[in-house]
């Protein structure tokens, strides 16, 4: 197997499992501290895929592109917290998954509303539409490389914000104890919004990321949101960390499980079986990796303490 | 009048079953013969969102990848039938061994874990049995596969009436709701409640509560099966989206709107959603953005569905 | 002497770098009724976690009648002969009281996979179920949905539940935790009537109780066993008087 090849596709199960993590961690985030199963996490993304693409067919202008889906996605976000999440952090989970269900049929719908029902056109930006040499003779996207640039970034901050700072101090001790923290003067409703708010709009940025490379569509949300669930599942519910490695594994394997999963498995058995099973195990890998982790840690690789 | 004295359970079922018996010779009276194929649907679902208030209802199992077992049960007809084999006993036999297997399989993997993780994996299962039927392009993958024949009961039924197909979903209806009603009340319906009251408690008063969740997790696997082999007879199809996990928020949703933990509830949520469904579509393309928001507000203010608020309405009324 | 109904040896439980359970070794005689007493994070609900299989022990065994039931799950002590009452009442709120003490006579009447006959009206479950009710006084309360018993009900109904397992050792953890005096002395009162027909373990704060029902207490501090005998003996003892007593609280 060219050895390029594998170190593209290697460097693409990065890029994926990095856009993983900026839905994962927002959606960790909110379990963890709130409580919250919200399966309409998966319309921030989307969103923030339609507000920028839409934008810059309007502007031509990529950073207004940005600046517009990142700030639709975390306007809608808060929005939706203040009018049916606050009523929901004292429901049972089952509650929680039906009322964001609903909101995902809302939330396709007005889309194909407002844009129709054909997929939205993004387009890589200008500066980023050609190959970067990651190493002599080794082209990549540069477009991708920004994806996992920006990413990382993300995280850093995301980290810093979170072990560094006094409103990082606020969401750890909110989500250790929300009671208390509300008694200490800590204006719990105002946290839980604003960490919503950050959460859909770290969905929202890699919406906006995704929509060049993947379709924007109604309904793109789904499908990430699905293997963002699998990603804070494997990690463990409530932890970035664990978000953080989850999603690299998850996008790792995924890719890498699309590209050679076919190929290997057509030096062991005929072509036409390798083009069925193939494509079938690799749709299943992720669902395999999963249920292996939980039959061994029931709670993720690195639960977070219980309050 | 003796109505009075009935629960009002009791007489929701009766007039439940009692309008569900009269809809094919109503439709015959009215010509709206269609209405006959309509609510075999409907039944369908009602039997799969009954199986689902089993675990869900009375023993606190949010299964999020129940539709799996619906996929399962119509594809065992559907993949019989594609090599020809028509025999019905033999569908609906492979349809309940199958769906068995994989529901205690599911079932030992996901009962090791609770809470929100429990519901993340049952959703992957399904996911995983849904990513399998499309990648099976010899029996249509992602389009499906067309069945050129009813399921052949050894020639008593002919399902090519829709009347008889009708009565059939309508006599299995009934039979698990009496099976429903029958186990609540067992000494292993009692463990299963027990166990979503306290399970904890459970244990220490020397109840291995596992081996009898997993078991109620098949019975409830089984019952949704069959509901598929019903499904696949119904539409004479078979394709991945039956198992497609909206599916099975859709069967949830079918089971909470009508009242959960109470068996005639999730046959009468499963009526309420697929016609509130079908009236809403009749009004416009974008129904989904009315029947979101519709089910947001079940959830946030309808406690125990349609079934809990008439048993307010009649408790209020004999009050007043 | 005759082999202990209890026999716990040396065991040991330590989270990270604090030790629970440091070495506690006690015996308990049939038909004796034991107390355990001690200052709160003394390590008791540890202690009582790993008697009844919540919790493994890092070092050290748990005998019943003979039998070693230290690594047995919660579910097989039960059926070995162990109860327990909760300190934090543990019923089954959405049934009647009936059906929770029924429930409990189901849990040791061979296996459950019965799917017809119906549980409520089965008399080898009710007949004994109403008989314990009988025995602690609920039995006017058998219909009555658990959850709007008062609290001294509850707390009854928590030990019905477990008396209806038919256990060889009851485990009592602080049965009167949250009564007023009333209850507490029908409580009391209640615990003698049982005494001598099962062997009893208490674990409470209520010094007058202890005093008044056990035959012999074993004292908890910080995980270890400082002092072990007849009430009179714990009563006297200085190093207890100092730790937990306090010279001034002696009954």
């Amino acid at each position: 197997m060219d050895p390029i090849l594998v170190l593209a596709q290697a460097l693409n199960g990065l890029q994926f499992g990095i856009m993983l993590f900026l839905m994962a961690a927002g959606l960790t985030l909110v379990f963890g501290i709130m409580n919250l199963i919200n399966l309409a996490h998966g319309s921030f993304y989307m969103v923030g895929a339609y507000v920028a693409a839409a934008t810059f067919q309007a502007t031509k202008s990529f950073l207004l592109a940005v600046i517009g889906g990142t700030g639709a996605g975390a306007a809608v976000g808060i929005l939706v917290e203040v009018v049916v999440f606050r009523r929901l952090y004292a429901r049972d989970h089952l509650d929680q998954v039906l009322a964001t269900f609903g909101l995902i049929l809302f939330f396709n719908e007005a889309v194909r509303m407002i844009w129709g029902s054909t997929a939205l056109y993004a387009t890589v930006p200008h500066f980023l539409a050609g190959q970067v040499d990651i190493l002599p003779g080794v082209p990549y996207p540069a477009y991708r490389l920004a994806i996992i640039v920006v990413g990382l970034v993300v995280a850093a901050l995301l980290y810093l914000v979170i072990t560094h700072t006094r409103i990082g101090m606020l969401i750890r001790a909110g989500a250790s104890n929300r009671v208390m923290a509300g008694a200490l003067g800590v204006n719990v409703r105002l946290l839980y919004t604003l960490v919503f708010g950050l959460g859909a709009g770290l969905a929202a940025l890699a919406g906006l990321m995704a929509g060049p490379i993947f379709t924007v569509e109604s309904g793109m949300g789904e499908h990430v949101l699905i293997l963002t669930f699998v990603v804070i599942v494997i990690g463990g519910i409530g932890s970035i960390r664990g978000a953080f490695v989850a999603a690299l594994l998850v996008g790792f394997v995924d890719t890498m499980g699309r590209a050679f999963l076919r190929p290997l498995l057509a030096t062991v058995m005929t072509a036409s079986a390798a083009d069925d099973a193939g494509p079938a195990l690799a749709s299943v890998l992720i669902y395999l990796l999963m249920a292996t982790v939980l039959f061994v840690r029931p709670r993720g690789l690195f639960p977070p303490r219980t309050r | 009048m003796r109505w009075r004295n009935l629960s009002p359970r009791a007489l929701a079922t009766v007039a439940v079953l009692a309008g569900l018996a009269i809809v094919p010779p109503l439709a015959l009276l009215t010509g709206a013969t269609f209405y006959i194929d309509v609510f075999t649907r409907i039944m369908i679902f009602g039997i799969a969102a009954l199986s689902l208030d089993l675990i869900l209802g009375y023993g606190g199992m949010v299964s999020f990848g129940h539709a799996a077992y619906l996929g399962i049960g119509a594809y065992a007809v559907g993949i019989l039938a594609f090599y020809g084999i028509h025999d019905g006993f033999l569908q609906f036999g492979t349809a309940i061994l199958a769906s068995a297997l994989a529901a205690l399989f599911i079932g030992f993997v996901s009962l090791r874990t609770s809470g929100v993780y429990f519901i993340m994996i049952t959703l992957a299962f399904a996911q995983m049995i849904y990513f399998l039927s499309v990648s099976l392009n010899t029996y249509g993958g992602d389009n499906g596969l067309n069945i050129d024949r009813h399921s052949d009961f050894a020639g008593l039924l002919d399902l090519d009436h829709a009347n008889t197909l009708y009565y059939l979903v309508f006599a299995i209806l009934v039979f698990c709701l009496c099976l429903g009603r029958r186990l609540v009340d067992s000494r292993f319906g009692m463990v299963i409640r027990g166990a979503r009251s306290n399970e904890r408690r459970m244990s220490a008063i020397g109840f291995p509560v596992l081996r009898y969740k997993l078991t109620a997790f098949a019975i409830a696997g089984v019952m949704c099966g069959v509901a598929g082999a019903l499904l696949a007879n119904q539409q004479l199809f078979v394709a991945p989206a039956i198992m497609e996990w909206t599916r099975s928020g859709e069967i949830l949703m079918m089971v909470i709107l009508g009242g959960m933990g109470t068996l005639i509830g999730p046959i009468v949520g499963a009526v309420a959603f697929l016609a509130l469904e079908t009236v809403l579509a009749d009004l416009t393309e974008h129904w989904q953005i009315i029947m979101g928001p519709i089910l947001v507000l079940v959830v946030l203010f309808g406690r125990g569905g349609i079934f809990g608020l008439l048993s307010r309405w009649r408790f209020a009324r004999h009050r007043g | 002497m005759a082999e202990p109904l209890l026999s716990v040896t040396e065991l040991f439980k330590h989270f990270g770098g604090v030790v629970a359970t440091d070495n506690v070794s006690l015996s308990i005689a049939e038909g004796e009724l034991h107390a355990i007493i001690g200052p709160n994070g003394a390590g008791k609900t540890t202690l009582i976690a790993q008697l009844m299989g919540e919790l493994r022990p890092d070092h050290g065994s748990i005998r019943l009648g003979g039998g070693d039931v230290t690594w047995l799950p919660s579910h097989r002590r039960s059926r070995s002969g162990m109860g327990r009452s909760f300190q934090i009442t543990s019923i089954f709120p959405d049934f009647t009281v009936l059906e929770n003490v029924a429930l409990a006579v189901q849990a040791h009447a061979g296996h459950s996979f019965r799917f017809w006959r119906s549980a409520r009206t089965d008399p080898a479950l009710q007949e004994p179920a109403r008989a314990i009710l009988e025995r602690v006084g609920l039995a006017i309360r058998a219909d009555v949905p658990a959850a709007v018993l008062a609290h001294g009900e509850k707390r009854l109904l928590e030990i019905a539940i477990a008396l209806a397992t038919r256990p060889r050792l009851l485990l009592l953890d602080e049965p009167m935790a949250g009564m007023g005096p009333e209850d507490a002395a029908r409580m009391v009162a209640f615990l003698k009537r049982l005494k001598g027909a099962v062997t009893l373990l208490l674990v409470e704060h209520d010094m007058d109780a202890v005093f008044a029902l056990a035959d012999r207490i074993t004292v908890l501090v910080y995980g270890r066993v400082i002092a072990s005998g007849p009430p009179e003996m714990i009563r006297a003892d200085t190093d207890v008087r100092k730790a937990y007593l306090g010279d001034d609280e002696v009954p």
